[in-house]
């Protein structure tokens, strides 16, 4: 019977088993290689970020003009509030690895300190991400949208420390407000099952009223011109493009109009931060599990606190993919 | 239980004392690599405007920074650096290629698209 697989002759060698080649648990390897398909879901969508920016790199929208916001400040700050959510996002990251470490010497009271901290951090997050998604959908200054689906903005041209600059203005502050005869439809006033989203504050025809009684006003539109800056129309070319052109005036942005240009940008921005933030946001449950677990001292009695090593590779997979995210959305 | 650190980053040129130690020296990088990026965002500097290899010297700055950001996050923060070779080029290396595979052939792509728009069989401007 010596030709059964009882014996194999490979005890002890190479591939007899029991070896452990890769010097990892079970558990931490597959969270390697979950990581890794992860991350190349998430390269897929940049990639795909990538792709339409290429297929339109005349005419993206420039993310210094779109993102210039910070909570409690009025004025234009591009950059400041991305870069204190990516420190914030870093420094959880931090917490997380003291945590990792406090765990190797099982110092319970240190483990559970910065695990709390780094739920925090991850919460902070998630809510400047939601408030950025806010001010996004919200707009600011308004635009036009054309038949062929482009944005055309408006600004003037002022003179700040002796140089010619083009500020924004918004359409709420020239369009002439007229009466008019079309009222929001409402199912209990026709067809009960045709609805109708809220009407556009003005009309093109009211912005049109408005622009011919501003002179200064001029129409930018979104091609980039050779100084990186979105072409500015003359006088006679914004007041021939609005009249010709203007289908819709917007306001903020959605998945199906944006703003600040092409529609692609919010689509992409929706869907890429909203899936980090997802990410972000199970990352959170995670550490909230974890942090529980070690207060009733879960992982003490286990004389192992792995679980913790675990979640914190996917915590800071997170920290590593907002990176990216922040130099494709923010910086490049 | 014994957990070994590689207690060195730059190819030994800091070392530290502790693992504590070394998270924190790896923060303060991070940090440092962060804001150079802001600053270069928020001033543009001329210098940096000119065309290397089809774009902006200044994103090929700021995807190199960030490749140098990843890899600390990873190495140290994810302690690839502790780990052995094969786990770390079996994680590594398949997502650096897959990655770069996919990235050349999107851009490729939609270059293609970009130059079909310009060159004016498609009316945009309307």
């Amino acid at each position: 019977m010596n030709t059964t697989v009882a014996t194999t002759g490979t005890e002890g060698k190479t591939w007899g088993g029991g070896n452990d080649p890769l010097k990892a648990s079970y558990g931490k390897m597959m969270m390697w290689f979950f990581i890794v398909s992860d991350a190349l879901t998430f390269s897929a969508f940049l990639a795909a970020y990538g792709f339409s920016r290429f297929k339109f790199i005349e005419s993206w929208p420039i993310a210094d003009e779109v993102f210039t916001h910070v909570p409690f400040f009025h004025g234009n700050y591009p950059m400041i509030y991305v870069a204190f959510m990516t420190f914030i996002l870093i420094m959880s990251s931090v917490t997380m690895v003291l945590a990792v470490d406090a765990g190797h010497h099982l110092n319970k009271k240190k483990v559970t300190w910065y695990m709390f901290l780094t739920v925090i951090g991850g919460v902070i997050f998630v809510g400047s991400q939601a408030w950025e998604w806010n001010t996004f959908i919200k707009g600011e200054y308004g635009a036009i949208q054309t038949n062929g689906g482009n944005i055309l903005q408006f600004g003037e041209y002022k003179t700040v420390e002796g140089e010619q600059k083009f500020e924004r203005v918004a359409i709420a502050d020239f369009a002439k407000a007229s009466h008019t005869e079309r009222t929001q439809h409402e199912s209990k006033s026709g067809l009960w099952f045709v609805s109708e989203g809220t009407l556009p504050e003005y009309s093109i025809d009211e912005v049109y009223k408005g622009l011919v009684a501003n002179e200064n006003i001029l129409i930018r539109n979104q091609i980039i011109n050779e100084h990186g800056h979105k072409t500015v129309l003359s006088r006679e070319e914004s007041l021939k493009q609005l009249k010709s052109d203007g289908k819709a005036v917007i306001h903020g942005a959605n998945l199906k109009v944006n703003e600040y240009g092409s529609p692609l940008f919010a689509d992409f921005f929706f869907f890429i931060t909203g899936f980090h933030g997802f990410h972000v946001l199970s990352g959170v449950v995670l550490n909230i599990i974890v942090f529980f677990n070690v207060i009733i001292g879960t992982y003490e009695r286990r004389k192992s606190y792995e679980m913790v090593e675990k979640v914190g590779l996917y915590w800071h997979f997170v920290d590593l993919v907002w990176v990216f995210v922040f130099t494709f959305f923010y910086l490049v | 239980m014994a957990h070994e650190h590689k207690l060195e980053i730059f190819r030994g040129l800091w070392k530290f004392k502790s693992n504590t130690q070394k998270i924190w020296g790896v923060l303060a990088f991070l940090t440092f690599v962060t804001a150079v990026e802001v600053v270069l965002g928020i001033y543009k500097p001329e210098m940096f405007m000119g065309k290397v290899l089809g774009m902006k010297a200044l994103n090929w700055i700021f995807i190199i920074l960030t490749i140098v950001k990843a890899y600390y996050i990873t190495w140290d923060f994810m302690h690839m650096r502790d780990e052995v070779k094969a786990l770390r080029r079996m994680v590594i290396w398949t997502a650096v290629f897959l990655i770069c595979y996919l990235v050349f052939i999107l851009l490729q792509e939609g270059g293609y698209i970009e130059g079909v728009y310009s060159n004016g069989f498609v009316k945009r401007d309307f």
